[in-house]
């Protein structure tokens, strides 16, 4: 059993490190525009991995992480525009935002399970999307506002242009993935998959299935309120938007598509839903009708999605 | 103005909010009580009620009322069949299972709302009123004295409204009579008591299903029909009637028809007049705090029996 255990860790870190290597080496081979394109869809799998350690792994549907997401880009954006933080403090204030209101969320949001919890989250969420939209004094609502510049550098580099957006997104994703490759493998991952599973058999074991779930409402927000603040900080705008529901379904349609509890799922689906969607838009404005129809198919004929397949049909060892 | 008038006006917006909202929400509960499932979707139906009562009082020649009534047949019907459908093709296969179910109406919402912006275009567009709101005139004789004579523009929609009223009230009593009184609400009242002994009994659970999920569909969809005249038909409209929906139907405690009727009004008027003297927005804010609040300490709502 450790032996085989141990065999498919070896495999699975090597993917990982193998995916991200491949990542690396296409930074100088792409265009621009691939390069922008890419790094907003890498930021945005770091959203659908925090999204994926609650859903995926601890087995919790919520509907209301765009609250979270948003929590990261505001965070980060008034602090930057008001607060006149440089962009690490800004990312961390980012990060902290999305734990700390995660962290509030869940405290109320877990005394219900269920379809009552999906529902919860996502009134908290759209009460903080209305919220965004009432403030608009001084989040300027739907119109957004732009990060000053100044804030917008790292170590004397400059975030705008492509190359370094690439190369941001690719470090914070990377980061992104090893913890979270990390965190599936550790005994709260089990613990967490164990929950998923059984709660009241977990809980019998003997642990405390409460905070289990409370920690993954927490780490899940803390992925996304640093996906939030790196998506503000390297594209240099915040808006209401990001605050909407379908900011809430996106990660969930993106995890689904990909293959909840998996590692390499939040990618995969970010990819093929972002390109998907972007080919489409060439040729309606109607282009979530295809978020729409790969929701439904999925959900008909692929539960697992695409990385679940793969490990079900190809390779049981996928991490 | 006044205050009183403003009241008036207020009260006014508030009922015929509370009459449409009673009706769509209904719908929701219906489905959730039998099928007890959460019909994410369900603001889409209501936009289509909308849309197709546009799209038919367009096709169909002759006086505007004639194009309205036969939208407020064909609208619902046309809509129904859709959610039997929709039901049949999707809702079954996932076995009901709560959590999928929820997936695939939010993918169902996403495919209607922007099937509807590729078919029908961006547009908001108007449909009139059966009848030139000018001709009723109920109104000197309702409010008291010296309000009337403050706003005389406010006389012409007020006609319709009240009949929007008076038309959400009759439906709502139609489907309560429908579920406690008639053959069809017994067998759908044993399908929601315990779905295997009804289907031991002989009662067709699947077609069961699919009927009620029509039924529910249907009746956002007059509530679409019912307030096009007031709110035009645009492909994003479903999105506050779902919203308001689940507000009513949670805190009215899921799966009582009375508490849904209840809360509708409640929260209908309360809307309506906090929307007037202060923003739509904070009244949502308000009002969606409410709904969390209420399911994470008292989950049954008003009157349900068994939380959610």
């Amino acid at each position: 059993m450790t032996g085989r255990d141990r065999s498919g860790g070896t495999r699975a870190w090597g993917l990982t490190v193998a995916v991200l290597a491949a990542l690396a080496a296409m930074w100088p081979l792409l265009p621009d525009y691939n390069q922008i394109t890419l790094a907003r869809v890498m930021v945005f799998a770091i959203f659908a991995i925090g999204y994926n350690i609650l859903f995926g792994y601890t087995g919790l549907l919520s509907l209301g992480h765009a609250l979270f997401f948003a929590a990261g880009l505001y965070a980060a954006g008034l602090g930057a525009r008001d607060g006149g933080l440089t962009a690490v403090p800004a990312f961390l204030a980012g990060i902290l935002a999305g734990a700390g209101l995660a962290a509030g969320v869940g405290a109320l949001a877990l005394r219900t399970a269920g379809v009552a919890f999906m529902i919860v989250t996502l009134m908290f969420a759209q009460a903080g999307y209305l919220a965004l939209l009432y403030f608009n004094e001084w989040t300027r609502g739907d119109e957004g506002f732009n990060l000053p510049a100044a804030s917008r550098t790292v170590l004397g580099l400059e975030l705008a242009g492509a190359d370094m957006r690439y190369g941001t997104a690719l470090a914070l994703f990377a980061l992104a993935t090893l913890i979270a490759t990390w965190l599936a493998r550790s005994p709260l991952g089990r613990v967490m998959v164990a929950v998923r599973e059984n709660e009241a058999r977990a809980a019998m074991l003997g642990y405390d299935t409460g905070r289990v779930k409370l920690a993954a409402v927490t780490i899940s927000g803390a992925f996304s309120g640093a996906a939030g603040a790196a998506y503000g900080l390297i594209d240099g705008y915040a808006g209401a938007t990001f605050a909407s529901v379908q900011y809430s379904i996106l990660p969930l349609l993106w995890v689904l598509v990909g293959g909840a509890g998996t590692v390499l799922g939040p990618l995969v689906g970010a990819v093929f839903m972002f390109y998907l969607i972007d080919l489409t838009s060439g040729l309606t404005d109607a282009y979530m009708l295809v978020a729409g129809a790969v929701l439904v198919l999925v959900t008909l004929f692929a539960p697992r999605g695409i990385m679940g397949e793969v490990r079900r049909r190809v390779a049981r060892w996928l991490p | 103005m006044d205050f009183g008038p403003h009241l008036m006006l207020a009260a006014i917006e508030g009922a015929v909010a509370a009459a449409v909202l009673a009706l769509t929400a209904l719908g929701l509960s219906l489905v959730f009580g039998v099928m007890r499932v959460v019909n994410v979707a369900h603001g889409e139906f209501f936009m289509l009620g909308a849309v197709l009562a546009w799209a038919v009082a367009h096709l169909v020649p002759g006086p505007a009322w004639a194009g309205y009534l036969a939208a407020l047949v064909l609208a619902p019907l046309l809509v129904g069949l859709l959610a039997a459908a929709a039901d049949w093709v999707v809702l079954k296969r996932v076995q009901y299972d709560p959590e999928r179910t929820i997936v695939a109406t939010i993918g169902l919402l996403y495919i209607l709302q922007q099937a509807t912006l590729m078919a029908y275009g961006p547009e908001a567009r108007p449909v009139a009123a059966p009848f030139d709101a000018r001709i009723a005139l109920p109104w000197p004789e309702w409010g008291p004295e010296g309000l009337v004579l403050t706003w005389p523009w406010g006389l012409g929609t007020t006609a319709w409204k009240l009949v929007v009223i008076a038309a959400a009230a009759l439906l709502v009593a139609l489907v309560f009579v429908l579920v406690q009184r008639s053959r069809a609400g017994l067998v759908m009242r044993a399908t929601q008591f315990d779905r295997e002994t009804a289907q031991a009994f002989g009662i067709p659970v699947a077609r069961v299903f699919a009927l009620t999920f029509a039924l529910g569909a249907a009746l956002a969809a007059i509530g679409g029909v019912l307030v096009v005249p007031i709110q035009q038909a645009h492909y994003l409209m479903g999105g506050d009637p779902l919203l308001l929906s689940f507000i009513v139907v949670i805190i009215g405690g899921l799966g009582s028809l009375r508490g849904t009727v209840v809360a509708a009004i409640l929260i209908g008027m309360s809307d309506g007049i906090v929307s007037v003297f202060f923003s739509p927005t904070l009244a949502k804010i308000l009002a969606t705090l409410l709904v969390a609040f209420v399911l994470i300490f008292r989950p049954q709502g008003l009157y349900g029996t068994r939380a959610a």
